[in-house]
């Protein structure tokens, strides 16, 4: 097969419409009686993904983002994954927020975690952190972010503007402009480096 | 439109929320690109890239190389409308344009657009050179057809993202924080083994490697400068470099070479600290040029 006629059949194909075969979606209603079952939330873009987090978190649900399931994936994709009992609950609490996401599905697969570890890097007067493929990089003194590297989503170089400069502690960019999985991871490493400063009494 | 027969195309996006969508030449001034009536500050992402491009242009080429440097870009702060302008753009122009390269930069990965794209190039009757970094990196490995392109441009988290034929986007590739310097010729195997890493890469680390079909034919490691691992910017000037030499007509192997050796040579000779950015890296730019020539006796 010709690689022309393999793009051609992959557009074709479910995976790049977005639709699911039958038995995917027959898969996907039947409902779970196991009190551990999760549900995954999908949303329009990755930046309500990042604020429906705190919101649910908050509220003192379970809410973790992961990767959808391979059917589902168009690129730059991350779900919130809750528990099925409050899934509901959660549908409400972000509707109140004007967060409506676009669909509520029970896990029927299992998601891809996302890199969870962080890697600290000392240059003497700054601080590096790393998370998944994001670094950001403060001078221990001030709490002054001095840089952001890493990452391919064009929130990236717009994120590292916006932080450049500010203190660690008084800017929250990190969380509110992140629109992508690199933003995101951005916002993690942020966090890590909020926790390190402030246990080394920075 | 005019362009010159078979110009050098990069395509990405501007990291501020009101840049036109621009398919023009531009030029590199100071800090700040310029194309048209519009300008940016150089200091990270694509117009990072374009900068040392330009620059790389400017001091290994002659002066009239620049005007076949072309930019299809857009604004964009991640919310990809800037994003699917120079996807929709791109699949518009290709045929008329016939560019005998393009290098693929920040765009919010996106597999729909790219196998659209990439049927657009498949239909040219010549196939140009195909370079791909950042996100479109992504979406090239994501989409399964990355033994389409002729060079990806991976660091070695990026290049585990690669190995692991699971993983969407690095952010959920399993074992990444093991991904390390001694484990990259299996990460590049299984890359390859995969079907998801380009026909050369240039795999940017502590050590530089540049690979060809899954082999380590060249490894560059001095001047070794650590800060350069802070600095935002860094791979968008390697790709610059190893662009602007690509589009001069210079061998695959010894663009990804000298690249290596003038990227760090920026790093040496700029001073750097954790702090710097790659406009204070750019400053000296000719200068590492002058050292890269005298390595190789031109």
């Amino acid at each position: 097969m010709t690689l022309l006629s393999r793009l051609r059949s992959a557009f074709s194909g479910s995976i790049f419409s977005g639709r699911l075969s039958p038995a995917q979606d027959r898969r996907r209603a039947e409902p779970s009686a196991n009190p551990n079952a999760e549900a995954f939330l999908t949303f329009a873009g990755t930046g309500e993904v990042v604020q429906a987090e705190s919101i649910l978190q908050a509220e003192g649900l379970p809410a973790r983002v992961m990767a959808p399931p391979a059917t589902l994936r168009t690129g730059c994709d991350m779900v919130i994954v809750t528990s099925l009992m409050h899934a509901f609950r959660a549908v409400s609490i972000l509707k109140a927020y004007q967060l409506t996401p676009l669909q509520m599905t029970p896990v029927g697969e299992d998601l891809l975690e996302p890199v969870s570890l962080f890697q600290h890097k000392d240059f003497g007067d700054w601080l590096m952190v790393r998370a998944a493929n994001m670094k950001i990089t403060v001078e221990k003194a001030s709490g002054r972010i001095v840089n952001a590297s890493g990452g391919g989503c064009p929130d990236v170089p717009y994120l590292a503007a916006q932080l450049i400069g500010k203190n660690i502690y008084e800017t929250d960019s990190d969380r509110k402009d992140g629109q992508t999985l690199c933003g995101y991871a951005l916002h993690l490493a942020a966090q890590e480096l909020r926790r390190v400063q402030k246990s080394a009494g920075g | 439109m005019t362009t010159p027969a078979a110009p050098w195309l990069f395509v990405g996006t501007i990291p501020v929320a009101d840049f036109p969508l621009t398919l023009a030449p531009f030029t590199m001034k100071e800090t700040q690109l310029f194309s048209g009536a519009h300008s940016c500050p150089v200091n990270r992402g694509t117009p990072a890239l374009l900068a040392t491009a330009f620059l790389t242009c400017t001091y290994l080429g002659s002066g009239a190389n620049t005007s076949e440097l072309y930019m299809l870009a857009a604004g964009d702060t991640g919310k990809g409308e800037g994003s699917r302008q120079v996807y929709q753009r791109l699949v518009e122009v290709l045929r008329e344009l016939r560019p005998r390269g393009i290098t693929f930069h920040y765009l919010l990965p996106d597999v729909d657009w790219h196998n659209r794209v990439l049927l657009e190039i498949e239909k040219l009757p010549e196939r140009p050179l195909l370079v791909a970094d950042a996100g479109y990196m992504y979406a090239a490995k994501m989409s399964g057809y990355a033994a389409s392109y002729d060079l990806f441009t991976p660091d070695i988290g990026e290049l585990a993202f690669l190995a692991d034929e699971t993983a969407p986007h690095p952010f959920y590739t399993r074992h990444f924080f093991l991904a390390d310097e001694e484990q990259a010729e299996d990460l590049i195997v299984k890359a390859y083994v995969g079907s998801n890493a380009a026909s050369h890469m240039l795999v940017k680390g502590k050590v530089d490697r540049y690979v060809h079909d899954g082999k380590i034919v060249e490894t560059v490691d001095a001047p070794d400068v650590p800060v350069l691992e802070c600095i935002g910017g860094t791979g968008d000037t390697l790709t610059g470099i190893v662009s602007g030499l690509l589009a001069l007509g210079t061998d695959m192997q010894i663009a990804c070479s000298t690249a290596f050796h003038i990227n760090r040579c920026m790093g040496l000779l700029a001073r750097p600290t954790p702090a710097s950015s790659v406009v204070d890296l750019l400053a000296v730019f000719p200068l590492a040029v002058q050292k890269e020539m005298l390595r190789t006796k031109v």
